[in-house]
């Protein structure tokens, strides 16, 4: 068995402390998360949501953590990889100190990670090949973006939403209709054993005006005018299709813009990724939509949709092998854009 | 207090135009409204009238961003927020007394922090046609000097 590249992905941008290794930028030997199970309990009930110093607190464990389930020590290490941005100042900052930290006691490289572009590579921690040009379309809660990647960092933002992000109007409106947080997965469910054809809520921008940019906040205030009419009706809210008409919207304007951008560009892979990418009802539409425009389509693995390490460990072995490594004099960029060189 | 009344989502873009021309250095605009009432659309508008040129977002998930314009635009969102605390560790104080405009939307759930001297406004679907009117009802908090109603008021006779 020749050495593997093993990478130490670190991840703060947001509400969650992560660590992870990553043998050649593919094989996943350990995806640590502060709000697994496991910390909860160690740590003393629920982690705060956003707190740069429960960063600081989790951030070494969770690093052990992630070495000791790959089973390595620091000394297995061929490299530090850590996202910069974008997200909020404190939180990065943790992340980013202990990777120069680590970068330098070590003696490892250190790469630079935008924590977007992290998202793209959870597609290939099943071992799928990457074949540029591609487009990737990233949903999640914060971000919703259509990417044309033609390389390691090589990126072109095609469109992205004007208002709300399609993950953020999947909790609200689940929040709205009394079904909790996180909103998508329920919204999924519930919307299969509806009729989405009882209820018409608009799709904004789908004319050529729109370019391939989204817009949400249209179909929320509908949606939420829709749920505020039933209501003062005295009924029942017939949530089952509610679910599936609202999420018929949004998927539709996904999966359509996606699919302009794949005739415009004719890449030779799709990829989906961030949370919503585990929406049921998004893989199955995109995949039926570009069935016909041969195009390879690849769904990240479900443990990767969300924010994690691993993701960061597999974009830093790619940086690594070109050479695109950072300086200790790297900084939290809490703005940073895609474009960004 | 001054209530204005917006009959569509261009309206309300057009009044967060001139709220943002009108605003200074230093103006923090608490926003509050319940979901859909259009916050994010005023914000839009503040963000042109001070000079913005990107597409502001919402900030709900991200919590805060920052746009440069003739003066900058801190946009906040407290709607994810649960306590204080966490609050504190976005260290929003360095903004608020900072270089450029605040607008804090879901500000009442934390109103404690914001600074004294403030504007207050408060989005709401008009009774009589909740669907696409809103009512805006603006007001100085604290004897803030830096902004004139009156002439809010005189640029937003539709």
């Amino acid at each position: 068995m020749g050495h593997k590249t093993l990478i130490l992905g670190i991840e703060t941008s947001c509400d969650d402390t992560a660590a992870s290794v990553v043998g050649n930028g593919r094989d996943v030997l350990s995806n640590v998360v502060s709000s697994q199970e496991s910390f909860h309990q160690r740590f003393g009930g629920i982690v705060p949501e956003i707190a740069s110093r429960r960063h600081l607190e989790v951030i070494n464990p969770v690093i052990d953590e992630a070495l000791a389930k790959a089973g390595v020590t620091f000394a297995d290490l061929d490299g530090i990889a850590v996202t910069y941005g974008p997200g909020l100042v404190g939180s990065l900052l943790v992340g980013v100190s202990a990777a120069k930290a680590l970068s330098f006691s070590l003696d490892l490289p250190l790469v630079a990670v935008n924590h977007l572009e992290g998202h793209i590579y959870a597609n290939f921690l099943t071992g799928a090949t990457i074949a540029f040009p591609l487009i990737c379309l990233i949903v999640s809660g914060g971000h919703t973006s259509l990417l044309h990647v033609k390389g390691h960092g090589q990126l072109e933002v095609l469109g992205r939403t004007r208002d709300d992000a399609a993950g953020e109007v999947f909790d609200k409106i689940a929040r709205a209709l009394g079904l909790g947080f996180p909103g998508g997965p329920v919204i999924d469910q519930l919307a299969q054993q509806g009729e989405g054809e009882k209820f018409s809520f608009p799709r904004a921008l789908m004319g050529t005006e729109g370019k391939l940019d989204f817009s949400f906040s249209g179909v929320k205030t509908a949606v939420l005018n829709r749920i505020r009419r039933e209501k003062e009706q005295g009924k029942p809210l017939p949530l089952n299709d509610l679910c599936a008409a609202f999420q018929d919207a949004v998927v539709d304007a996904l999966v359509e813009k996606s699919a302009r951008a794949v005739e415009y560009l004719q890449p030779r892979q799709f990829l989906l990724a961030g949370g919503v990418a585990a929406n049921g009802e998004l893989r199955k539409r995109l995949r039926f939509r570009l069935a016909p425009l041969e195009v390879e389509v690849i769904y990240p693995p479900l443990e990767y949709c969300t924010d994690n390490a691993a993701m960061i460990a597999a974009a830093g072995y790619y940086y690594l092998r070109q050479g695109s490594l950072a300086s200790y004099d790297l900084n939290a960029e809490p703005g940073l854009d895609l474009e960004n060189p | 207090m001054l209530k204005l009344t917006s009959t569509s989502e261009d309206q309300t873009r057009e009044i967060g135009r001139s709220i943002g021309a009108l605003a200074r250095q230093g103006t923090v605009i608490a926003l509050n409204g319940e979901l859909g009432a259009g916050k994010t659309v005023l914000a839009k508008g503040i963000a042109q009238g001070l000079g913005v040129q990107e597409d502001v977002i919402s900030p709900s998930y991200v919590l805060m961003n920052i746009y440069p314009g003739h003066l900058n635009l801190y946009h906040f969102d407290f709607y994810r927020l649960e306590n204080e605390e966490e609050l504190l560790e976005l260290g929003l104080e360095e903004y608020f007394y900072g270089d450029g405009v605040v607008v804090v939307e879901w500000a009442e759930k934390f109103s404690g922090i914001l600074p004294a001297k403030r504007l207050e406004i408060e989005m709401k679907k008009s009774p009589e046609d909740p669907d696409s009117s809103r009512d805006l009802y603006v007001q100085l908090q604290g004897s803030l000097r830096l902004f004139s109603l009156k002439e809010l008021e005189k640029r937003c006779c539709f």
